[in-house]
Formats: C-alpha cells, sequence, structure tokens
C-alpha cells in the first residue's frame, strides 16, 4: 500500500458493520475524515455513534468493512494496534482516569511508559499542558479531588501528551454539571482552532454548529445524512434528523 | 466519578435514594475482658478446691507449663505466617493466570483454583503430609522436608486458591473504562495490569486476605491431627503430663482458645475498619 499523504483523507470509513450478538449496531457506515477537520457526530442515544467512535481505534473490533486510519487498515488482525494508538487520542464520557495518580502522574505515565521518553521532557510538556487546559496547581491533585469539569481537562491533556494526530471525543460533556460543561468546550475549542484533527460524538448542538466542519446525523446503525452545520441543523431534509431536532433543541 | 448535581429542591414527591437498614456494629469494649476474667477467677478456686492437697492448682498448672504451650502458640502463628507467604505469592500467579488472555491458561489455572477451594483444608493437609517425600534429592543436594515444612504447603494449598479468587474478583471489580483508558494510551496488558489495574487493587485485596490470613491461623490447630507440636498437641502432652486430671480439661484448652482469641481478634477488628474506609473513600 502506497504510503499516506496528508492529501488523502486521514480516516476513512468504508461499509463497516458491527454486530453486538444479535443486534446490529452499525449498519453499513462510511465516511470520510481529512486532516485538519472537526466532525461532529449526533444522533439519538442507541444509535450506534459510541460504538462508531471506538472502532476507529480498535477498541471495539468490527465485523467487516474497512477502517483506515492514515492509510492504515485498523481492522487488520495483523495491525500493530498499539502503533495505532499512539497516534489516536480518546477522550471518554467518564474520563477514566487514573484515580492512584495525580492530574500531572496521569498525564506523564503513557509518554514515559509507552512511547519511552525522557522523564524531564515528559514533565516540561505535562506542565504546558496543565496550564493549557488551565489548571495550574492542580498537578499534585489526584483525581477524586477534582470536579467533572476539570477531570475531563486533565483527561484530554493526558491524550494530548502522546502528541496524536486525531482527537476522538466520545460524549465528553455528557457527564458534567451544565456550568462546567463549558470550560471543557472552550478546551476542545481551543484544539481544533489549533488545527487538530477531530472526531467528536456530542449532544451540544450549540457547539456542533460552531466547531464542525461537518455534521454527521446516525439513527439505528446508519448515517442518515451529513452535511454542513447549516445544512443538518437548519435544513434537515429527512423526516428523522427533523424529528431528533426537534427534541433536543 | 462521581455527577456534583444538588438535590432539586421541590415540593412534589421525590423518590429518595434507597439506604441500607441501619446494622449496630458490635465490637468488644474493655469491660468484656473483666467479665471474662472475673469468671475465670470465680471458677478456679472451685475447681481447686476439690483436687487433693499435693496437686497443682490450675492457675499454677497453666503458670508452669506456659512457656511450653506458648512455644507451641508460636509454632502455629509460625506456620500460619509463612503458609500465609507462599500461598500469597503463588495465588498471586494463579489469579494472574485466570485472567490470562491464552485460554488454556486461563481455564487450567481455574480449574486448579476451584479444585483447592473447594476440598476441605484437613485433606489437603494430609495431602501435603502423605504425599511429599521428607527429603528431595537434586545431584548430590538433599533437601529434607520436615513435617512441619509439608504442613506448611498443606495450609498454603488452600490459601493459594483463596488468595487467586481474591485476585481475580479485585481485578475484575475495576470498570472496565480503566482498561478502556489505557488501551486507548497504547499501554500493552502487562503494562495496563501491573501499572494501572494491579495498584487500584491492592486496597480491595487488603481486608478479605486479612481475613483469610486469621482463618489460617485457627486452621493451623489441624496440625495436631497430623503430629506437628503445636499449640493443640502440646496441650493435650501437658494434659496427660499431669495425670490426664479432669478439672484440667477446660482451662487447659479454654487458654489455648484464649491465645487464638487474643491474636486474631485485633485482626478482625482491624479488617472491619480498613473495609470501612475504603468503602467511604471509593
Amino acid at each position: 500500500m502506497a504510503a499516506w499523504t496528508p492529501d488523502q483523507p486521514m480516516v476513512r470509513l468504508r461499509d463497516v458493520h458491527k454486530s453486538f450478538g444479535q443486534s446490529e449496531v452499525l449498519k453499513g457506515i462510511s465516511f470520510e475524515v481529512m486532516k485538519g477537520e472537526v466532525i461532529c457526530i449526533i444522533g439519538p442515544s442507541g444509535s450506534g455513534k459510541s460504538t462508531l467512535i471506538r472502532s476507529i481505534n480498535a477498541l471495539v473490533p468490527i465485523n467487516s468493512g474497512s477502517i483506515t486510519v492514515e492509510g492504515q487498515e485498523v481492522n487488520d488482525p495483523a495491525v500493530d494496534k498499539l502503533a495505532l494508538r499512539r497516534k489516536v487520542g480518546m477522550v471518554f464520557q467518564q474520563y477514566n482516569l487514573f484515580p492512584h495518580r495525580t492530574a500531572l502522574q496521569n498525564i506523564m505515565m503513557a509518554p514515559i511508559h509507552v512511547l519511552k521518553q525522557d522523564r524531564s521532557e515528559v514533565e516540561a510538556r505535562a506542565r504546558a499542558l496543565i496550564r493549557k487546559v488551565r489548571l495550574e496547581g492542580k498537578e499534585d491533585t489526584y483525581p477524586g479531588e477534582l470536579s467533572g469539569g476539570q477531570q475531563q481537562r486533565v483527561a484530554i491533556a493526558r491524550s494530548l501528551a502522546m502528541r496524536p494526530d486525531l482527537m476522538l471525543f466520545d460524549e465528553v460533556t455528557a457527564a458534567l454539571d451544565p456550568e462546567t460543561v463549558k470550560e471543557v468546550l472552550v478546551t476542545i475549542r481551543e484544539l481544533a482552532r489549533e488545527g487538530m484533527t477531530c472526531i467528536l460524538v456530542t449532544h451540544e448542538m450549540g457547539f456542533a454548529r460552531e466547531i464542525a466542519n461537518r455534521i454527521y446525523f446516525t439513527d439505528q446503525g446508519v448515517i442518515v445524512e451529513h452535511g454542513s452545520p447549516q445544512e443538518i441543523l437548519d435544513h434537515p431534509r429527512e423526516a428523522r434528523t427533523k424529528a431528533f431536532l426537534e427534541q433536543v433543541l | 466519578m462521581r455527577k456534583e448535581r444538588a438535590a432539586p429542591v421541590t415540593d412534589l414527591p421525590v423518590l429518595l435514594p434507597v439506604r441500607s437498614p441501619c446494622v449496630p456494629v458490635l465490637s468488644l469494649r474493655a469491660w468484656h475482658g473483666l467479665v471474662l476474667a472475673a469468671a475465670v477467677l470465680m471458677f478456679a478456686p472451685a475447681a481447686g478446691a476439690q483436687a487433693g492437697s499435693e496437686e497443682l492448682s490450675i492457675i499454677g498448672v497453666i503458670i508452669k507449663w506456659m512457656p511450653l504451650l506458648l512455644t507451641g502458640f508460636g509454632f502455629n502463628l509460625l506456620i500460619s505466617v509463612l503458609a500465609m507467604a507462599l500461598g500469597t505469592i503463588v495465588g498471586l500467579g494463579l489469579g494472574l493466570l485466570q485472567l490470562s488472555e491464552f485460554r488454556w491458561l486461563s481455564r487450567c489455572a481455574w480449574a486448579l483454583t476451584q479444585f483447592f477451594r473447594n476440598a476441605p483444608w484437613l485433606v489437603l493437609l494430609f495431602f501435603a503430609m502423605y504425599l511429599i517425600p521428607y527429603e528431595f534429592r537434586i545431584g548430590e543436594v538433599t533437601i529434607p522436608f520436615p513435617d512441619w515444612v509439608k504442613a506448611v504447603i498443606g495450609f498454603a494449598l488452600p490459601v493459594m486458591a483463596n488468595v487467586a479468587e481474591i485476585v481475580r474478583g479485585a481485578v475484575q471489580s475495576i470498570s472496565s473504562g480503566q482498561w478502556e483508558a489505557a488501551d486507548s494510551l497504547a499501554f500493552t496488558r502487562r503494562q495496563t495490569l501491573w501499572m494501572i489495574i494491579l495498584p487500584q487493587c491492592v486496597k480491595r485485596m487488603l481486608p478479605p486476605w486479612m481475613n483469610l490470613y486469621s482463618l489460617v491461623t485457627m486452621a493451623t490447630v489441624l496440625a495436631s491431627v497430623v503430629g506437628i507440636n503445636e499449640m493443640l498437641t502440646l496441650t493435650a502432652q501437658v494434659h496427660n503430663a499431669e495425670g490426664g486430671r479432669t478439672d484440667l480439661l477446660a482451662p487447659l484448652y479454654a487458654f489455648a482458645l484464649l491465645c487464638f482469641f487474643i491474636y486474631c481478634y485485633p485482626i478482625n477488628l482491624w479488617t472491619v475498619r480498613l473495609e470501612r474506609r475504603f468503602n467511604v473513600k471509593s
């Protein structure tokens, strides 16, 4: 296979199918994401959004179809999953920080032990990331003592410490208090402005409208329609999209 | 970890969280000890009065033999500590093997665990006593296996199985989100286990592990059945040496009981305290 170049799609899904037992959650999903693009996936609960985003870094193996990240086939059993995951950062709804490590240690662990980078260099980078997510002074705090929004920002910094090419956000504000949602969105907005390629599963329609290059509306395992935020949010063509937007807006 | 939402203020009926019924925490107080001591003292002279003049009083007998009996008790503790140490090391490995990605390996470990967990301890002890040779020969070197070492191995077998189960349970109780987060950061499975999962398990494993230790300590008296010179064996010998006086029977065994109680009760208290503390925190 020819080496991937930035003018080709960074992420490409072709007819992706996934079943859990009898229930088929993904019924032929295809889309492409170019470098520097921000893609939002919206849709009702249980429409397979989380499964979809997890399949991109091989947390969920798919049954058929193809997913490539920077030209590398994710679904190939021979693929080096670890190499793939070094390029793809992921942030979860439940933060999933390591509770036995401080905020700073959470950020430093993977670069030191996975990338085998020099500790002092990693520490300098981790401290810079803490400042970037506006958590100065919380370096030595354990996750249990941080608010949800603060934990989520540490989780974002933890992913960024690996210097990924692509960031996946899986409903990262869904478990947060309304007042802390904003601080997390501010962090993600900054990332997007810096040109980070992002795929977000989100329920924040206003935020999706603001930062997304394209919005994909999924329902029952298929992409119902996609387009620019204006096309999807203001002038939806499909009845299912209209019904969903009426409920959430 | 948790959502910090203020309770909504409403005059509508609300569904309150289910609260577990309040169970009173029972524990021994100092005055319990005084009552116990008083009971023994009241009983001792009465029993002593029945005995002939040249015979020692019950208290006298116990004091006379106390160094020997306590040596026996020390031997019980030695066996329990060594069995626990050996069983914990092997059990940790067995528990981790149960979580192995290689299916046949985890199946074998599981079968081994279930076998030793569901066997009576005394049977395992017999098993160890009669199946392990009294010495091993490796080339020119001969390693002797005295009875007490075999007993340690005999007790280590059920400890191993129970520790394996504690380890497996603790690892599986860690939320899958931790594995996912570690996976997404490209940690290998081994790194995830040793650096992320197991450190979180230690707290959860400590109370059941201490509980197991106190059970092992109490079980070491089973070694008297196979003739190890531990406390219960020595108590029987002391009773014989004193002419098998029937009035000595209860006090002598009560002394053994007391030794074990004084040793094990604080362990249990501490376990309960740890359990309560960890429950509050996580």
